[in-house]
C-alpha cells in the first residue's frame, strides 16, 4: 500500500542515478538518461507491465470464454452475467484496487482480480456476439453433414465468431495495458512504478515522457499484433473481401 | 471485516480524521470530483457528438471513427496525466484536457456507430416522404441512435470519474484521489472509505444516465431491442 503521493523524500529514486548534467537541469528529454536506466528502470518495469497484462488476459479470457460457451446454451444466463460484469467494469480502478486490498492484501492476487473483473465484460460480451452472429442455415448444415453440437461448436462456431473474439480481445488488452499502470498503487510492479517516481518533486521530465509513451506504445503495438493475428486466423474473411 | 467497518465510520464522520483538523469533507471532495469530471464529460460531448453523428449521417470516415476508439482507449490515463504534467505542469487546465480526450473516443466511435447503424431503407422511406437531410437526422436517425450514443457517453462518464482520481496520483488536488493518494494523513481506513464513495459516484452516474437513455429511447426501438438482446454494434462499442 504505497497509496502516498511521491513527495516523501527530497530525492527523486530514478533521477539520482547516473544523473547528467541534462537530468539534473531536468531537461524536457535526456536521452543519455533513458540509456543509463533502460537496464536497471525502464526494462524491469515494461517487462513486469506484459506479465501482469498477459495473466490478466488468460485468466479472463477463459472465464469469459467458459460463462460465454454457458450463456451461449442457456440464454437465461445472459443478463444476470452481463449485470454482474457490468457492475465490475463500472467500479473506477484506483477505487476497486483499494477495495481488494482490505480482503486479499496488497499483493499480486488483488492485481490481478481488479485487472480480470475488467477484461469480463469485453470478452464476454463479445464472444456471446461472435456466437450468437453465426447463421443459423450454417448450423443447419453442419447437423446435416452429421456433426455433433461439440463439433459444429469448435469446427464451425468458434472459427466464425473469431472477429469478434479478436475484437474483444483488442479491446481487453489495451484496457488492460492502461488500468496495469495503476497497479503501483497496491503492488510496485509495471510501467506505473517510473512514472510513480518521476511524478512528485520535480517532476522529472524524461521519465514521466518516457515511462507514459512506453505504456502508450505497448498498447498500440499490441493492438497491432492482434490485428495482424486476426488476419492470419481468418483467411476467410479476406477472401471474401476481395471477391 | 474490522477495516470496512472502520471504512464506513470514516464515511459517515464525512472524511473528518482525528488529530488532522481542517481536512475537506467527504461530501466536498465527492461533488469537486463530479465536477471536474462533468466538465471534461460535457466539452468532450460538444466536441466529438457533432463529428461523430455526422460521420454517420453521411456515411463516412469508419476508418477514422472506429480507430479513434482504438487509439483512446490505448492512452492511460495516468501516462496522459504524467506527460501533460511534464510539458505545462499540472492544474485543472491540463486535467481536463486529458479528460477530454479519454472521453472523446467513445463518444465519437458510438455517435457515429449509432447512427451509421440506422437500417438504411428508413432514411429512404424519410427521404421518400419529402424530409430533407436535416429532418431526416432529428427525427428519424437520432432517436434510433440514442442507445448507442448513450452507451458511448456513459462509458465516457465512467472513464472521466476514474481519471479524475487518478489525477490526484499525479500531484492534481480537488477530487476523492486525493484521499486515496494520502494514505500518510488519512490511514488505510480512509484509504478505503474514499473507494466506496468512488465507486458509489460511478454506480450512482451509471445509474442516473441510464434512466435518462430510458426516457430519452423512442418505445418501439425499446421493444426491439427487447426482442433481439444482443446487438454486434453493441459489442463493438465499449
Amino acid at each position: 500500500m504505497t497509496g502516498q503521493l511521491a513527495a516523501a523524500g527530497p530525492v527523486i529514486p530514478d533521477f539520482s542515478q547516473h544523473s547528467s548534467s541534462c537530468a539534473v537541469h531536468n531537461h524536457l528529454f535526456c536521452a543519455d538518461w533513458v540509456k543509463a536506466n533502460w537496464g536497471p528502470v525502464l526494462w524491469p518495469a515494461l517487462r513486469q507491465h506484459v506479465v501482469l497484462t498477459a495473466i490478466a488476459i488468460a485468466i479472463g479470457f477463459a472465464i469469459a470464454m467458459a460463462l460465454a460457451l454457458f450463456a451461449h446454451r442457456h440464454s437465461w444466463a445472459v443478463q444476470p452475467t452481463l449485470l454482474v460484469t457490468t457492475f465490475l467494469y463500472t467500479i473506477p480502478s484506483l477505487a476497486l484496487f483499494e477495495l481488494l486490498v482490505a480482503p486479499v492484501g496488497a499483493n499480486i492476487y488483488a492485481a490481478e482480480i481488479a485487472l480480470v473483473s475488467y477484461t469480463l465484460l469485453i470478452l464476454f460480451r463479445n464472444i456471446l456476439t461472435g456466437l450468437a452472429s453465426v447463421p443459423q442455415e450454417v448450423l443447419d448444415a453442419a447437423e446435416g453433414m452429421g456433426m455433433s453440437r461439440r463439433q459444429a461448436l469448435i469446427r464451425v462456431e468458434l472459427p466464425l465468431a473469431l472477429p469478434s473474439i479478436i475484437a474483444g480481445l483488442r479491446i481487453a488488452v489495451v484496457t488492460i495495458i492502461a488500468l496495469a499502470t495503476i497497479v503501483y498503487t497496491i503492488y510496485n510492479r509495471g510501467l506505473g512504478v517510473p512514472i510513480h517516481n518521476a511524478l512528485g518533486e520535480g517532476p522529472f521530465k524524461t521519465e514521466l515522457i518516457v515511462a507514459g509513451g512506453m505504456a502508450i506504445l505497448l498498447a498500440l503495438l499490441a493492438d497491432a499484433a492482434l490485428v495482424g493475428l486476426q488476419r492470419v486466423l481468418t483467411p476467410w474473411s479476406r477472401a471474401r473481401e476481395a471477391s | 471485516m474490522s477495516e470496512f467497518r472502520e471504512a464506513f465510520e470514516f464515511i459517515f464522520r464525512n472524511g473528518e480524521v482525528p488529530g488532522y483538523p481542517g481536512l475537506p469533507s467527504l461530501a466536498h471532495l465527492t461533488l469537486e470530483t463530479l465536477k471536474v469530471g462533468a466538465i471534461g464529460v460535457a466539452i468532450a460531448i460538444v466536441l466529438a457528438a457533432p463529428l461523430g453523428i455526422w460521420l454517420g449521417h453521411i456515411h463516412r470516415g469508419s476508418f477514422f471513427t472506429i480507430n479513434i476508439g482504438n487509439v483512446g482507449r490505448a492512452l492511460p490515463s495516468l501516462a496522459v496525466l504524467a506527460i501533460g504534467d511534464a510539458f505545462f505542469g499540472l492544474g485543472l487546465g491540463v486535467v481536463e484536457v486529458a479528460l477530454v480526450i479519454l472521453a472523446f473516443a467513445p463518444i465519437v466511435t458510438n455517435c457515429y456507430l449509432g447512427i451509421v447503424e440506422v437500417d438504411p431503407e428508413l432514411v429512404d422511406a424519410a427521404r421518400g416522404m419529402g424530409m430533407g437531410e436535416w429532418e431526416i437526422l432529428r427525427r428519424v436517425e437520432l432517436p434510433l441512435a440514442v442507445p448507442l450514443i448513450f452507451a458511448g457517453i456513459r462509458t465516457a462518464s465512467l472513464f472521466v470519474i476514474s481519471t479524475a482520481t487518478i489525477a490526484s496520483l499525479a500531484g492534481f488536488s480537488g477530487t476523492l484521489g486525493d484521499v486515496i493518494a494520502n494514505e500518510t494523513s488519512y490511514h488505510f481506513s480512509g484509504v478505503l472509505g474514499a473507494a466506496i464513495c468512488v465507486a458509489a459516484l460511478a454506480l450512482a452516474v451509471e445509474g442516473v444516465l441510464a434512466l435518462v437513455q430510458r426516457a430519452l429511447t423512442p418505445r418501439g426501438v425499446k421493444l426491439e431491442r427487447a426482442a433481439r438482446k444482443m446487438d454486434l454494434a453493441e459489442s463493438l462499442a465499449v
